[in-house]
């Protein structure tokens, strides 16, 4: 006779379990391997770009890619009309996109949660100027509003960091307040109440943690927005000033080379589209793996 | 009705108001004194400097200054340009026209592409269709679109050169300024091949601005049509017999365009933002390059009073999405 032993499958870890949906979206695995490489060559941009973003090759001028005629594979993507390697300036435009993003979304991540966890826990009369605020930003197109305050402080990075974040504000409080306000009723919270819990125990240690995937998933997001709206006001001149290789900046005075050299225009708006599309990917299927409504 | 229009009414007054603070303040935290600011280089007199300072009603407490400035624009008065002298106001008029032009466009475009898309990419749910029209979308939807804009001009004006690259009509054309929208005004001066140019003119930038809201719309349209679809009238109307594309355009159609007309009036802040960016690109003479223009020079009323007018205008087409919401859907206006 033999003994079968029989064990119960043992459960997944929440990690494990959000990984198996996650990871059931092709399209979300995909975007994260682009971040994952993107994140690898802003990290380490200075020593896989072949070059210095702003060393000028007086002797190469608008040199086409490597591959076509002309080309040189010392600079494979080509150069711009002062002499700078594109892949390098790119790689390099990397970090600042990415850092530009992390800033935007940590900051509004950070004033967007204290103001809705408020707005959300103590209602009344704070929550009603908060929200009437947030409707007001709301009723402006994000790149308007980012565009009139960066009119006002002044074109730079940091002021454009500061605008994208300001803008991105509202959804983040809105997201906040509702997820706090349905989880006041629930019975935890009471009985943290009941054993002597402080408003500000109850705001962050027993509601906010419970509140973090919708977040997640709009930082996720905001991220994607964060670099889109960054390259648009680089491009339109209001963010990152030249010589800075942001990707939109780069595509600033492209228009001159629309008739001559197409790689100079093609591959910083390439890079953009790409970025923001991993983005997007990967927070569509962050919420489709982080929803439970959707798990079944 | 009468009380959901008014309660939505009631709503947008404190936006207005906030909105109005918001310009108001803006023009005030610039850093340093606005004068010299407004002066650049040149630099100004002492005396000028009180002058102006008083023609602006600077030397005033600041909440007269802003009731002044509210009574100004419930007028229509914005204050005039310190570059060109004119008011504000006129020269919004004199430039709104050619966004309107291209953000209709653009519009039409993108309800033309989106919509029949989304509807058959939801009947061929899971087909190859299907996935390509994700997938556009969505890349429809990450695009950054000044690019999108050098793009297609690389393509379609230098390489194929069937589109001029930029402006409104071809010079060679005078057009008199009847309504202000080129394609109306080349039809009427009935010159040969005005019209013609006006419209290969607007064929880039609309789609370059229709691109987003195309996305959007088709992403809309789709998913509503899906839940629409699995519901039980559906399902009843195919068990009568009714030929499959009436159960479609009939049936599931109207119910399933509820959610997207809010959509679809919603894309009116993305148009308006993304005419600053295609106007760009294109050398389009409408307010989205007024306003970028008017930034590089400093022209601060203009700035001011620009983005209050756009500002404005997108409230109030938000309010009528919003009852046309209530007209067509019953349900929302008679809910809280």
């Amino acid at each position: 006779m033999t003994t079968q032993t029989l064990s119960a499958p043992t459960p997944r870890t929440p990690l494990q379990e959000f990984w198996y949906y996650f990871s059931s979206n092709k399209g979300a695995v995909a975007g994260l391997g682009f971040i994952v490489v993107i994140g690898f060559m802003a990290i380490f941009a200075d020593v896989i770009a072949p070059h210095s973003p702003s060393d000028q090759a007086r002797d190469a001028l608008l040199l086409p890619p490597a591959w076509m005629e002309g080309g040189n594979w010392a600079y494979l993507l080509g150069t711009d009309d002062v002499g700078r390697d594109i892949l390098s300036r790119l790689i390099h435009g990397a970090r600042l996109s990415l850092a530009v993003g992390m800033v935007a979304v940590t900051a509004s991540l950070a004033m967007g949660i204290l103001l809705g966890l408020v707005a959300g826990y103590f209602k009344g009369m704070i929550d009603t100027i908060i929200m009437r605020i947030v409707d007001i930003m709301l009723a402006m197109p994000s790149l308007l509003l980012a565009i009139a305050i960066v009119a006002v402080l002044g074109p730079s990075i940091v002021n454009a960091a500061l605008a994208i974040s300001i803008v991105s504000l509202p959804h983040y409080v809105r997201l906040t307040r509702a997820a706090t306000m349905a989880e006041m009723s629930r019975d935890y919270v009471t009985s943290s109440r009941v054993i002597g819990a402080g408003p500000l125990r109850l705001m962050f240690i027993c509601i906010l943690p419970n509140c973090l995937a919708p977040l997640i998933v709009q930082a996720t997001l905001g991220f994607s927005s964060a670099i889109l709206d960054m390259a648009a006001l680089g491009f339109l001149g209001l963010g990152a000033q030249p010589p800075t290789p942001e990707w939109g900046s780069m595509l600033a005075d492209a228009l001159q080379f629309v008739q001559r050299a197409w790689w100079v225009v093609t591959f910083p708006g390439l890079m953009i589209l790409l970025t923001v599309l991993a983005f997007n990917l990967m927070g569509d299927g962050l919420r489709d793996a982080l929803d439970p409504k959707l798990k079944q | 009705m009468i009380q959901f229009i008014l309660r939505r009414l009631s709503l947008v007054i404190p936006t207005f108001i906030g909105i109005t603070l918001l310009t108001f303040t803006l023009i005030r935290l610039i850093p340093g004194d606005p004068i010299e600011v407004m002066a650049g280089e040149r630099g100004v007199s002492a005396a000028r400097h009180a002058e102006l300072s008083a023609q602006l009603g600077f030397d005033q407490p600041l909440y007269l200054q802003y009731f002044r400035y509210v009574s100004g624009v419930l007028q229509g008065d914005l204050g005039n340009s310190l570059v060109t002298k004119e008011p504000v106001m006129r020269e919004f008029l004199t430039l709104f026209p050619a966004t309107i032009e291209l953000a209709l466009c653009a519009a039409i475009f993108a309800i033309l592409v989106g919509l029949p898309a989304g509807i058959i990419a939801a009947v061929k749910r899971g087909t190859l269709f299907d996935h390509s029209v994700m997938t556009f979308s969505l890349t429809g939807y990450s695009m950054p679109i000044f690019w999108w804009a050098l793009l297609l001009m690389l393509i379609f004006s230098v390489n194929l050169g069937w589109t001029p690259v930029s402006g409104r009509i071809d010079v060679v054309y005078w057009i008199d300024d009847v309504t202000g929208f080129m394609l109306i005004d080349a039809f009427l001066s009935g010159e040969e091949g005005a019209f013609g140019s006006a419209v290969a003119h607007l064929i880039l930038p609309s789609i370059v601005l229709g691109t987003i809201p195309m996305a959007v719309i088709a992403r809309m349209t789709r998913s509503s049509m899906l839940e629409v679809l699995s519901e039980d009238y559906i399902r009843t109307a195919r068990a009568k017999g009714i030929a499959p594309w009436r159960v479609i355009i009939i049936h599931a159609l109207r119910n399933a365009l509820i959610p997207v007309i809010t959509v679809i009036g919603l894309q009116v802040g993305i148009l308006l933002s993304g005419a600053i960016l295609t106007e760009t690109v294109f050398a389009w003479p409408g307010i989205g390059k007024w306003l970028i223009e008017s930034i590089s020079r400093r022209d601060y009323p203009v700035v001011q009073g620009g983005i209050l007018i756009v500002a404005t205008i997108i409230i109030v087409v938000n309010l009528l999405v919003d009852i046309t919401y209530g007209i067509v859907n019953p349900r929302i206006r008679h809910s809280r």
